[in-house]
């Protein structure tokens, strides 16, 4: 081998200047501009830095020149070669669409022990022949639901109170377990109960069956029992005394809590999250307000209260940060989720905010009388009169009837915010998602009007928000995300590779 | 240590000879694979009957002997019974190849490297060695007898044999299938799926491919290594290698041209390269043609501790695995101590006069013996640490 080396400059691409590579920009704050590429990498710059990109003004062998390159907003003569890895990440970024329909939602009964002021559709009834799932309609939901290809299936078991209706998920969960092996899928199950009615006996089923359970606990006493009536005014304290004993039985990792915030919730973010910490939870959802119940019928408050959330939900965040930082691990899941979506190559498994919208392709919803829906929320508006987003009925259409009807295919085409007005052309489209049956709900149209669009409002600020604290690069708060994203504790985070 | 030694080859025979060395004489069934060690002459020459070779310390008289023989060696003490060694006719070398007792055995595949990087420690050579060393290690692989707990597969650049590669990885499968396999290579060819595939078709249990990546800017990448494209090639290779479940490691060497955007190059790795199984953060050899490029590729440790933190901060957060190689912890910032490896291979590994009163030495890597003439200008003894 020749011993003469060569200057940097025979390296460089040629003077024949660079070509674009699809990206979207925005302006963050006064000063800076957020640019994103189509797999969601990003480059936070000063004002002027979307201009001298897209004018070609960029200069080869700057800074700015190389990390836009590396990033793949751009792409000159010696890095062609490079596009099939763009290909690669976005395949990466959207295989969470990969076997479709994972979750599967029984409602196996809509009966209630509760009267929850944002439920639309429980009954508080001790009529089980009316609103119980029949064993038939159990039977058939569970056959259509394992025809879906996806290996990995969840299956959630709902209400109303699903422990009212024992007797039907002892009748699901052997039929499911049993089809599961037949086929050769992992099937998980979680119920999704008040608790209230969770007998040792009870318990120790879903303990043997290795069920997870999922409840509500919506704060602290005075919050929790206002937002969740029932006979005796005692939700809270069942809730807490249950939550303990069924950690004792199933194990503290086999028990979540979901809160549902009210207009009371947001006025107390701290109170919510330090009872969260006081029950020992290690994951807390500080979830949108449902615009299915009241948001929807006095619309005018929605502006008001969009920007209550926003107040809550920011002045929430960063109690949590300050948690973390005083050792208790803690992780925010809707800033978990956008995170994974921002500072990740993949993509998420959350239903509620994906693109193509998760309803149907990642959701389906077996109602108590063998109703199928694209998500809870059509469930409800169906409750409400509505049955726009009924995409069949278990006894009486088959999987390719269902997903080639009318209901399904009209959804599907408003699903993605890749191609709807105001969303392609926004920098925070491979973050965000699309939620036709949202825009429906509440604009009256499942394309929907983007600019006066609440979901639209809520998530761009939330995101910006989001951007803002990665922009900050502390150590310790990026420390605290990933720790989210790797559901791991803040004491693992920096860990060192086994020798 | 030393790995190579030399004397006066006998006349008569041409081909390079590999064999088990012993000082003391071995029975007759033995002596086909053995390489008999003397500080004498043989009195007779029967002595030497059935022997693969000898190497003598003392001077041969111009009589012939029965066996090839390399003599007047000038030393043969580093050599142990049942190290395995060449011995090369043309040239009168003896170098060893294989050590029972190390940790650090290495298999060379060739001299040749379709790369040129300003920092190679081992400067390659463009001379066709390819078959002639492959069929040296299928016999070095031959003559091991206990199976090591590791060996690297090392060049010059193992994937110019082509497909006596995977003649090779395919031997080591069948006779040690439970010893960890290390190749060090710069992933270019990979970026061809055929030659990925049949290298993941020979289904090693426990191979690892450790590849360098040099920075997120191709140019800067292809002027290191200096060769244009590299940097693509080896971005594509190392999606070969994932999509065909071969394991890599990312090796980076720290310098004046790595350091600048090493942050930006922790961030490609893990947007790029997420599936890579460790990421190895190495020091600067000052060997092969890094000291005639030094004025292109100094910059003391000391003075890039910031740029090391925070690479390790990106890679360690995300849930990569990290690790710092040949730095020494007295200039390593003490948040990154536990990332430290003891890398260096025993036979080039030293420690400097300082090192004498210092309390971590033996936490300490340590330096490459070549480090003596260049090392950092912040060596220091460290007090003790409970």
């Amino acid at each position: 081998m020749a011993r003469v080396f060569y200057p940097v400059e025979n390296y460089s691409a040629s003077e024949s200047g660079y070509r674009l590579l699809p990206l979207r920009f925005l302006r963050l704050d006064q000063d800076r501009e957020l640019l994103v590429n189509e797999v969601g990498e990003f480059v936070i710059g000063p004002l002027g830095t979307a201009k001298a990109l897209i004018r070609k003004q960029l200069v080869r062998g700057s800074d700015m020149y190389s990390t836009f390159k590396a990033k793949q907003f751009l792409s000159d003569d010696s890095s062609s070669p490079l596009l099939d890895l763009l290909a690669t990440k976005y395949r990466t970024k959207y295989s969470f669409i990969d076997g479709f329909t994972k979750l599967h939602i029984f409602v196996v009964t809509l009966r209630c022990d509760h009267s929850c002021q944002y439920c639309q559709v429980s009954r508080q009834t001790a009529d089980k022949s009316t609103y119980d799932m029949s064993l038939e309609t159990a039977e058939k939901s569970v056959d259509l639901m394992m025809e879906t290809p996806a290996r990995n299936v969840t299956l959630e078991l709902q209400g109303g109170e699903p422990l009212l209706a024992f007797d039907v998920i002892r009748h699901i969960v052997p039929l499911a377990k049993k089809k599961a092996k037949l086929l050769n899928k992992d099937l998980e199950i979680v119920v999704t109960t008040n608790l209230a009615n969770a007998t040792d006996e009870i318990l120790f089923y879903l303990r043997n069956e290795h069920i997870k359970v999922s409840t509500s606990l919506d704060g602290p006493g005075a919050i929790h029992n206002a937002n969740r009536p029932r006979p005796g005014n005692n939700s809270y304290e069942l809730t807490v005394r249950n939550i303990a004993r069924a950690r004792e039985i199933l194990g503290v990792d086999r028990v979540a809590a979901l809160m549902t915030t009210t207009q009371l919730s947001l006025e107390h973010p701290i109170e919510i999250i330090d009872e969260y910490v006081r029950q020992g939870f290690h994951s807390i959802f500080l979830r949108p307000i449902s615009p299915y119940g009241f948001a929807v019928k006095t619309r005018r408050k929605t502006g008001y209260q969009l920007d209550a959330f926003l107040n809550f939900y920011r002045t929430g965040l960063a109690h949590i940060l300050e948690i973390n930082k005083k050792g208790y691990d803690l992780a925010e899941v809707y800033a978990k989720i956008l995170l994974t979506k921002i500072l990740t190559p993949f993509g998420t498994g959350y239903v509620d905010l994906q693109s193509p919208a998760g309803a149907g392709i990642n959701v389906l919803v077996y109602n108590y009388d063998g109703d199928v829906y694209a998500t809870d929320e059509s469930r409800m508006l169906a409750e409400m009169g509505d049955h726009t987003f009924r995409l069949g009925n278990v006894r009486q259409h088959t999987r390719k009837q269902i997903f080639t009807g009318d209901a399904f295919v009209n959804l599907a085409a408003a699903s993605c915010n890749q191609s709807l007005t105001g969303c392609s052309d926004c920098a925070l489209q491979p973050y965000c998602g699309s939620d036709p049956i949202h825009n429906h709900a509440t604009q009256g149209d499942i394309f929907g009007h983007r600019p006066t669009s609440g979901f639209c409002h809520r998530n761009m600020e939330v995101i910006k928000h989001l951007f803002e604290l990665i922009a900050q690069q502390d150590k310790e708060t990026m420390r605290i995300f990933f720790a989210w994203i790797q559901n791991s504790g803040l004491g693992d985070v920096n860990r060192v590779a086994p020798s | 240590m030393k790995l190579t030694t030399g004397g006066i080859p006998d006349k008569y025979r041409k081909q390079p000879v590999v064999g088990k060395v012993s000082w003391k004489p071995v029975g007759e069934a033995d002596r086909n694979e053995t390489i008999f060690l003397s500080n004498e002459t043989p009195c007779d020459p029967k002595e030497l009957g059935g022997y693969r070779g000898f190497l003598t310390t003392a001077k041969l008289e111009s009589h012939a002997v029965s066996v090839p023989t390399i003599s007047s060696v000038q030393e043969l003490e580093h050599l142990r019974n049942g190290d395995i060694v060449a011995m090369e006719p043309a040239n009168g070398f003896v170098r060893t190849l294989y050590r029972p007792d190390s940790d650090h055995n290495v298999i060379f595949a060739t001299e040749r490297c379709n790369s040129n990087c300003l920092m190679c420690s081992q400067p390659p050579r463009d001379r066709d060695d390819t078959d002639a060393l492959l069929q040296r290690n299928l016999e070095l692989i031959r003559l091991i007898e206990s199976p090591p707990a590791r060996l690297v597969i090392t060049g010059g650049e193992p994937t110019l044999l082509g497909e006596r590669l995977f003649t090779l990885v395919a031997a080591l499968r069948d006779k040690f299938p439970k010893t960890y396999l290390h190749m060090l290579t710069n992933g270019r060819i990979f970026s061809r799926p055929s030659f990925t595939a049949g290298l993941a078709a020979i289904g090693h249990p426990d191979f690892m491919l450790g590849i360098p990546l040099y920075s997120d800017d191709a140019s800067i990448h292809d002027y290191t290594v200096q060769a244009r494209g590299a940097f693509d090639q080896t971005v594509l290779g190392l999606q070969q290698l994932a999509r065909y479940g071969l394991r890599v490691e990312i090796r980076v060497v720290l310098h004046a041209l790595t350091i600048p955007r090493l942050a930006e190059l922790a961030d490609y790795i893990y947007r790029n390269l997420t599936f890579v199984e460790h990421v190895a953060l190495m020091g600067l050899e000052n060997i092969g043609y890094a000291p005639r490029n030094m004025d292109k590729l100094w910059i003391d440790p000391a003075d890039y501790q910031d740029q090391l933190e925070l690479a390790v901060e990106i890679l360690s957060t995300r849930g990569m695995h990290v690790s710092i190689y040949n730095h020494q912890l007295c200039v390593l910032r003490r948040s990154l101590w536990k990332f430290a490896r003891k890398s260096i291979s025993d036979w080039k590994n030293i420690y400097l006069d300082e090192c004498g009163k210092c309390g971590v030495r033996d936490q300490c890597g340590g330096f490459f013996q070549w480090a003596t003439k260049l090392h950092s200008a912040h060596i220091h003894p460290m007090p003790s640490v409970g």
